[in-house]
């Protein structure tokens, strides 16, 4: 089943000289991990903002194209009635954040909605123990680790349930160990819940492990959308300047050297299987 | 040369960010400093140029005492661009961003331009000279920031973070850059969470946990030795992780880049057949 | 160090600390028409004695003692204008001139008082809470819990700016009076654009998480009064009665005279 369906968009922000979004065009498939990249500016989390409806809606301007969600025409609906199919958490967890108590946060959304209570306790709860920081509930947003910080942002979006969610930059405050943290809670609920993630990312060597489908943009363009191996691998990534994961990068260098591998290999695991078939084969 | 002896800092707060840090970097040399979050890496390196004094111990920046002396005129000698660009950006375009510390200490007009345009056109940023620097992406404020120090051109560079939402060219590009600031005996000091930028790097590597340094080294004995890789909360790069499975085959483990990885293998392909 | 560090809401969770933020509030109000109501000596040190107990039950006397420190200052210029005055006015002895001006300063340090217990034991939140169930429009108890949060968080930033400027050779104390004000441009206007930067990332997230769906916004807590806040409420309207009835009917002793007795 498709989830986001875009077509066409093109985009300037009011005020801005050049066109964010040019004629970008993506489907993305219910249950699928997406990693979004591509070099800074070229236009992601604006890509990020046209799935919510946060552009145009919040940002003006004219928003050009199409793009459905969950089969929700975007440019139909309020943002209010998008937020609970799709959730966004940013970058800086800090300004996420504004109650003065963990499970405060959480709820906020509910409240907006104007879940009754019971219902909002429930659902809090639930995102809290999915996201493991049952334990922080009393404690002031503002005073947890960044690591903490951004696991309370994304319990403040799952509580909504959504069918999507979108996370741009979510771990690039945070040490190497506190993101992968991050991530496995992420594949979590993908996995286990089946939302349909998209993510964008820089550190393609943590992340594209979860992944299943990866986008690369260049100057408000799609330039590559595809399997992650397929992607990685492509001569374009290169040029463009996407950060391959070393596991591949490793498999094109020595490939170029005449080192025949078979098969492309994205994380650490694959590639020391496939060096290992290539290093006792002789 | 800085020079740090026994420092610890308490924030008004009583939050003991350092704890008895001792450490010495060198001229011309190349540190990244790395650990979780909280551990006091950007407190540790706010203490070189004066801007928070030790509440115990003392620094010297090329034997001066950093207490003796103003901020205006360590920073000079230490340049540092902080993590956040939004915390120093103000001019109405980015030439004058660049311009402005020159302006401060002084240079001569002439001088400023010349300055401005080096600057703007090692960060790639030429083409939004006349552009607000509020117009443009996370990114790309990253980079005015980092020009509008580099501009005066200071012996000790510190960076805090300077990957944070960076792609992988301008990464390389920075890398290449410090190479070159390397090669001009500055010494660069990097606050940082990217693994595989540091690794790329091969620089010296200070590891730091709870206010305290875990360990210094190169960057190969660091980012290979698993326990202490955990204790600073990192994780080791992906080369790294790859050869550990390849250990039983007789293939090294303390690799942690391309280069290696590659002559390693080549190697032992060729004395194979 | 300022008056304000002994208004900040410290986290317990003593009895006080539980008391509905309208019951408190409702007594804080009594406290400041009681205190209004006397300027004789005598009623305002029984005023000042009563509420020490609240203060050792909630556990903030440190805090406490800390706002008083904070309110000394204004307190000795309020005795020393009404010392002065009174006394220049050549009408009263000695002795009553200094019980009424120490009555002044301390009617003064009642007030600071009160407010400080209230502002101590209440979590912003609450207050916010109880602002909402008094039917004051959402946005507005949003706005003020908001600011109670990010007041802090502003102060910090400013000080990381000012780091981050004085790094670029900025020194604020260099030039005459209209450079030194200029100094401070590169200052403010980080501040200012990180501060619209906030809100605006700040209304993006509220506004993917729903924010203005319904009219009828639902609340995770609510505030219901207990019988602890109906004794309090009921302790301030006896006050308050006792008060008035003495006001109006019994005449109030000068201390000196008292103790004299
Ligand atoms: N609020 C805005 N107003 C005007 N122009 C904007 C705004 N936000 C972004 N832009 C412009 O739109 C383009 C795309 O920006 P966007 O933030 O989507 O890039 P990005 O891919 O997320 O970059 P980064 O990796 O640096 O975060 C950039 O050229 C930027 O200058
Ligand atoms: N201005 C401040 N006032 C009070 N405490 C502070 C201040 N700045 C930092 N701290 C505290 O000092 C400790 C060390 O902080 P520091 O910013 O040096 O960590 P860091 O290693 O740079 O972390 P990160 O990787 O998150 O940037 C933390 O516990 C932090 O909460
Ligand atoms: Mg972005
Ligand atoms: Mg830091």
């Amino acid at each position: 089943m498709t989830v986001i369906e875009a077509k066409g968009l093109t985009y300037t922000y009011p005020g801005g000289t050049r066109r964010a979004l040019e004629d970008v065009s993506i489907t993305i498939e219910k249950g699928e991990f997406v990693i979004l990249t591509g070099p800074s500016g070229c236009g992601k989390t604006t890509l990020c903002r046209c799935l919510n409806g946060l552009v145009p809606n919040f940002y003006g301007g004219k928003l050009e194209g199409e793009i459905l969600v969950t089969g929700l025409k975007v440019s139909e609906h309020q943002i209010y009635e998008l937020a609970r199919h799709v959730g966004l958490v940013f970058q800086n967890p800090e300004n996420q954040l504004f109650a003065l108590f963990v499970e405060k946060d959480v709820a906020f959304g509910l409240e907006n909605l104007g879940v009754p209570r019971d219902e909002i306790r429930k659902r809090v709860d639930w995102a809290l123990q999915m996201t493991n920081i049952e334990n922080l509930r009393e404690r002031a947003p503002h005073e947890l680790s960044g690591g903490q910080q951004q696991r309370v942002a994304i319990a403040c979006v799952l509580a909504m349930q959504p069918d999507v969610m979108v996370l741009d930059e979510p771990t690039s405050f945070l040490d190497p160990l506190g993101a992968q943290q991050i991530f496995d809670v992420i594949s979590r609920l993908n996995k286990e819940l089946g939302i349909t993630v998209v993510m964008v990312e820089h550190r393609l060597d943590l992340a594209s492990r979860y992944s299943n489908h990866v986008v690369v943009m260049d100057k408000g363009k799609v330039v590559l959308d595809g399997e992650p191996k397929d992607v990685f691998s492509s001569e374009a990534a290169r040029l463009i300047g996407v950060g391959i994961p070393k596991a591949t990068r490793l498999s094109q260098v020595l490939e170029m050297s005449g080192v025949r591998l078979g098969r492309v290999p994205v994380t650490s695991e694959e590639a020391s299987q496939v060096l290992k078939e290539v290093l006792s084969r002789d | 040369m800085i020079e740090v002896k026994g420092v610890s800092f308490t924030y008004p707060n009583g939050v003991e960010a350092l704890r008895e840090v001792s450490l010495t970097i060198h001229d011309g040399e190349f540190v990244a400093i790395m650990g979780q979050n909280g551990a006091g890496k950007t407190t540790l390196v706010k203490q070189f140029n004066g801007l928070l004094k030790p509440t115990r111990g003392e620094i010297f920046v090329d034997g001066v005492n950093t207490r003796k002396v103003s901020v205006a005129t360590l920073a000079r000698k230490v340049g540092f661009v902080f993590q956040n660009p939004d915390h120093q950006l103000f001019c109405e375009t980015v030439e004058d961003e660049v311009a402005f510390a020159l302006r401060n200490f002084g240079f001569e007009e002439s001088t400023i331009k010349k300055r401005v345009a080096w600057a703007l056109n090692l960060l790639d940023l030429t083409e939004y000279r006349e552009t607000s620097p509020f117009m443009l992406s996370g990114g790309e404020r990253k980079r005015v920031a980092l020009a509008s120090v580099l501009a005066w051109n200071p012996k000790v560079v510190v960076l805090d973070e300077p990957t944070i939402g960076q792609d992988h060219k301008q990464k390389e590009k920075l890398r290449q850059f410090i190479v070159q600031l390397i090669a001009q005996r500055k010494t660069v000091i990097i606050v940082t969470h990217d693994v595989e930028f540091v690794a790329e790097c091969n620089s010296h590597v200070v590891l730091m946990a709870q206010g305290k340094i875990v360990a210094k080294g190169s960057a190969k004995q660091m980012l290979t030795n698993s326990a202490l890789v955990t204790q600073a909360s990192i994780v080791s790069p992906q080369i790294t992780q790859i050869f550990l499975e390849l250990a039983d085959l007789g293939m090294p483990i303390d690799l942690i880049n391309i280069h290696e990885a590659r002559e390693a293998l080549l190697n032992f392909l060729e004395v194979d057949s | 160090m300022s008056v304000f560090d002994g208004l900040r809401f410290r986290r317990g969770s003593s009895p006080i600390h539980q008391l509905d933020p309208r019951a408190k509030f409702f007594y804080v109000i009594v406290m400041f028409v009681v205190a209004v109501l006397f300027n004789e000596l005598l009623p305002l040190v029984v005023l000042f004695l009563i509420q020490i107990p609240f203060v050792f039950v909630a556990r903030v006397q440190r805090e406490w003692i800390r706002s008083l420190r904070g309110a000394a200052f204004l307190a000795i210029i309020i005795f020393g204008f009404n010392f002065l005055f009174t006394y220049l006015s050549g009408q009263y002895e000695l002795s009553y001139v200094l019980e009424r001006s120490f009555a002044m300063s301390l009617r003064f340090i009642v007030l600071v008082e009160s407010f400080s217990v209230f502002f101590l034991t209440t979590s912003p939140d609450h207050l916010g809470l109880a602002l909402e169930q008094s039917h004051v429009p959402y946005e507005f108890c949003f706005a003020f819990t908001t600011a109670v949060r990010f007041v802090p968080v502003l102060a910090e930033e400013a000080q990381t700016i000012m780091d981050a400027q004085k790094t670029r050779g900025l020194e604020l104390e260099r030039g005459n009076f209209i450079k030194r004000i200029r100094n401070y441009i590169p200052i403010l206007i980080p501040l200012i654009v990180n501060a619209i930067r906030r809100s605006l990332e700040l209304a993006e997230a509220m506004e993917s998480r729903a924010w203005g769906a319904t009219e009828k916004r639902t609340n995770l807590y609510v505030l219901k009064l207990k019988k602890s806040d109906y004794v309090l409420a009921l302790l301030s309207i006896l006050l308050l009665v006792l008060a008035v009835y003495i006001r109006l009917f019994l005449p109030v002793p000068q201390l000196g005279v008292v103790l004299r007795i």
